[in-house]
């Protein structure tokens, strides 16, 4: 049965995929690759490359790709749900926790210290795109010859624009495209 | 609030439309919901949005679903969670699937690789954005536990590469402790 097949691999990859997409992507590797060979090697590379360039999770851009290509669009479905389907129960009641305590003194503490914490968690990977969009090559050289200056001009104009005006960030973030096309295309 | 087809059509419509701009991995959503649900519609304060992602990180999953699972709940329940689960993934699995169908013609694309190339800068933008209104929050309160947690923190993920599940549960733990010490002096000063 493919389909139950796809839900419980999937399912299996949602629930061990503790910080971020990168931590996930052996775990997707694992269930697809090694235990069920619906992809080879050089597919699952092409995965990730995909799911760099779009939006959304890793984990349910290949459960996605992988569902259509063994079962089509069900299969696609069927895939997605078993890769949230463990988020969902366990997000669900640490929610209904939150909003139950929150009001508790020792909650409260929690989650005082937590804040600053989420703060630093955000900040540095704000860092880390940042390198990414800076030395677009290969390896991160963190030499400033190799730096992209196009990529630093957009950055900087970006940063200033959405500090300026509070611009809406999805408005900068397509700009940002049109603006790499342009420059990239004729420079 | 009423709750009525328009409210949940607006739930609907606005995480779909932040899923479908969550390129660069899931902390770039919270930035974006930030600026929708805290700023532009005020449904919430910036505060819980710490909370839920502190959550959503130390759950297993997907991020950007796992905030989107949170928001729903927050704003609708079990049915609001359900509609900003379908807003958050229909992107991705519409993307994907299209792709699929035909992914070696979308990967040597020329034009698609210089576009994403611009926007990788322009999301970096966005969550230094977000990071420096945050952490000029942070050093604002003027308070020495929570901005040494804030650099500790930041140390240990970044340069450390510690994993993030046992950095919340660390921070948490320093804020239980200073909480309950703080109880302890005040009640005995009274």
């Amino acid at each position: 049965m493919i389909y139950l097949e796809l839900f419980w691999s999937f399912f299996q990859v949602g629930l061990f995929s503790f910080g971020g997409g990168y931590a996930a992507m052996p775990l997707i590797q694992n269930q697809i690759v090694d235990k069920n060979g619906w992809l080879t090697m050089s597919e699952f590379a092409d995965v990730i490359t995909i799911s760099q360039m779009t939006p959304g999770p890793i984990g349910i851009n290949s459960a996605t790709f992988v569902g259509t290509r063994i079962a089509g669009l069900p299969g696609a479905i069927v895939a997605t749900m078993g890769n949230i389907t463990p988020s969902c129960i366990i997000v669900l009641i640490l929610a209904f926790l939150y909003y139950k305590y929150r009001g508790l003194s020792t909650i409260q503490g929690i989650l005082q210290g937590l804040r600053p914490a989420v703060v630093a968690l955000i900040a540095s990977a704000g860092l880390s795109l940042t390198t990414v969009a800076l030395w677009s090559e290969e390896t991160i050289t963190y030499k400033m010859a190799d730096i992209d200056l196009i990529a630093v001009t957009i950055l900087v104009l970006s940063l200033f624009i959405l500090r300026k005006w509070k611009t809406n960030p999805i408005y900068v973030m397509a700009g940002a495209g049109i603006l790499g096309l342009c420059f990239y295309s004729f420079l | 609030m009423t709750k009525d087809m328009k409210f949940y059509l607006k739930l609907f419509s606005s995480t779909f439309y932040l899923s479908a701009f969550t390129f660069g991995g899931g902390y770039v959503i919270i930035p974006l919901m930030k600026k929708k649900f805290v700023d532009e519609y005020q449904w919430i304060e910036e505060k819980e949005i710490l909370d839920l992602t502190a959550i959503a990180q130390s759950t297993p999953g997907a991020m950007a679903v796992n905030a989107a699972i949170l928001i729903g709940y927050r704003m609708a329940g079990i049915l609001g969670a359900v509609i900003t689960i379908l807003g958050t993934i229909l992107p991705p699995l519409i993307i994907l699937t299209v792709i699929s169908l035909a992914y070696s013609a979308f990967i040597e694309n020329q034009i698609v690789k210089l576009i994403l190339r611009g926007m990788q800068a322009g999301v970096a933008a966005v969550v230094i954005d977000v990071s420096l209104t945050m952490i000029l929050g942070v050093l604002k309160g003027k308070k020495i536990i929570p901005i040494m947690v804030m650099v500790g923190a930041f140390v240990a993920t970044f340069l450390l590469d510690i994993n993030v599940v046992y950095i919340i549960l660390a921070s948490g733990l320093i804020g239980a402790i200073s909480i309950i010490k703080f109880n302890k002096k005040s009640g005995e000063k009274s």
